[in-house]
């Protein structure tokens, strides 16, 4: 059951590739505004380049968070797996995770790329590369909560936003502060440390909170 | 003869008439406290050596900053109590409380950058605290959004009381987050192990602001769960008997 939950899921995105490299084109797009909007000094770009990566990472994660639960909520699928017998937050878990696979792994491994335009060197671009994949799944997992809060609301999109970008707020500081702290000198480990643990917390209570969640969405 | 206990207090039927009676005293005893707090604190108390007189916002903005955060305490512990035991009464408490909350949080942002101005020179800087607090106030308005974008109450309210919740978690890893992050207000003078770091002379009339704050909140947030309680429970029996002459 809980195979074929995630089967299903990957072979969805499989199905709808333009679903799936939306968020990366976003951002890979939001990226490389930010050259343009506060101008393309090196020394500027260098110091300010972890934290543009870092939030078009968070933009394009809550892009894509609608999705998660929405086409399933339409066509009914929903329904089903509330009513399986699996537990709900395993199939949760499940979801998520196979949208991290098709949205924030890509996203993660893109990230050196554009952080290159931005001049940073090869030791920080591994630590951001470090930071993304612990983050990126935080995102997804604090996103779903969210995601399932604001099902079916009408101007869902809108306060989703509201809603996540607080709970954002540690990661972003974390996930760019391990590069800052490298690029000094200080090391990442706490900052990378500080992230795997966030992520062990939300991995046990976000599906949870998450499954909550859609019982309430969808009583 | 001991009044109503705490099990029947719940129902808004026995709610709605102790709190009415409650709410003059509170009232009264939260004006006495912010007056006598206020006179003291802007008039007697002496001006500080390094601040001079500018220091006395903090009669204000310590008791709103003291307030944001216990309003979200409260408010959590009513999400709870009402995503557990399905209690109405502790939902309206967590309705009632997230634009009080939000006012409180308003409040110590505006304060405390009229405070910065004269201090640090600038109105607004990217620190612990103040990042932190302004995040709460985030967390308020999407609490309050929330509800509003919810039609039936019910749902409205375990869906708010379930990011309430979230957010409880979340608050603690902000707070250090953004404190390690960088840090320019001043740490912590009255919680010390060590006992406050304020004179007494300064310290007297803040805590007695402190107190009228907090019996403020108390009485505001009595008054606007018994105008939720008018509001949901028109169609109830008991609130036509009380109305009639």
């Amino acid at each position: 059951m809980i195979g074929q939950v995630f089967r299903r899921e990957l072979l969805l995105a499989w199905r709808r590739p333009g679903d799936t490299l939306l968020p990366l084109t976003f951002f890979i797009i939001v990226g490389s505004l930010f050259p343009l909007g506060v101008g393309a000094e090196p020394v500027l770009l260098r110091s300010i380049g972890p934290g543009a990566v870092w939030i078009a990472a968070v933009l394009a994660t809550l892009l894509g968070l609608p999705r998660l639960f929405a086409a399933d909520q339409q066509s009914g699928a929903l329904e089903q797996l509330l009513l399986s017998p699996a537990p709900l937050a395993l199939l949760v878990a499940v979801k998520v995770l196979a949208q991290w696979l098709t949205s924030g792994l890509p996203l993660a491994l893109a990230a050196p790329l554009l952080a290159l335009g931005f001049g940073l060197n090869f030791g920080d671009l591994g630590v951001l590369l470090a930071g993304l994949l612990l983050g990126t799944p935080l995102l997804n997992l604090l996103g779903a909560i969210s995601a399932a809060l604001t099902l079916g609301l009408r101007g869902g999109g809108a306060l989703l936003g509201l809603l996540v970008l607080p709970l954002y707020v540690p990661v972003l500081i974390f996930g760019s502060g391990a590069v800052q702290a490298a690029a000094l000198g200080f090391g990442a480990g706490a900052n990378l440390s500080l992230l795997a643990a966030m992520l062990a917390l939300a991995l046990v209570f976000a599906p949870w909170a998450t499954a909550a969640a859609l019982r309430i969405s969808l009583d | 003869m001991f009044g109503p206990t705490l099990d029947r207090l719940a129902a808004p039927k026995f709610f709605y008439p102790f709190a009415g009676r409650l709410l003059p005293w509170l009232g009264w005893l939260a004006a006495g406290l912010l007056l006598l707090g206020a006179g003291w604190g802007l008039g007697v108390a002496p001006a500080d050596y390094q601040q001079g007189d500018s220091y006395r916002i903090m009669f204000i903005h310590v008791p709103a900053a003291w307030l944001s955060m216990l309003t979200y305490m409260v408010m959590a512990g009513g999400a709870f109590v009402f995503l557990v035991w399905r209690m109405k009464l502790a939902d309206m408490l967590a309705k009632c409380c997230a634009p009080l909350g939000a006012a409180f949080t308003a409040l110590t942002l505006v304060t405390g950058s009229l405070w910065g101005k004269p201090m640090w020179g600038t109105w607004w800087a990217w620190d612990a605290r103040l990042t932190s607090e302004l995040v709460l106030l985030f967390l308020y308005l999407g609490l309050i959004a929330l509800r509003g974008a919810i039609d039936e109450p019910q749902r409205a309210g375990r869906a708010t009381a379930l990011l309430a919740l979230v957010g409880v978690v979340n608050i603690p890893i902000i707070h250090f987050s953004v404190e390690w992050w960088n840090t320019l207000h001043q740490p912590a003078s009255l919680t010390r192990m060590a006992g406050p770091a304020i004179h007494p002379a300064m310290l007297t009339p803040l805590l007695l602001m402190i107190a009228g704050f907090t019996v403020y909140f108390a009485a505001v947030l009595l008054q606007r769960m018994r105008c939720e309680i008018l509001e949901r429970e028109q169609q109830a029996r008991w609130l036509t008997e009380l109305d009639a002459p």
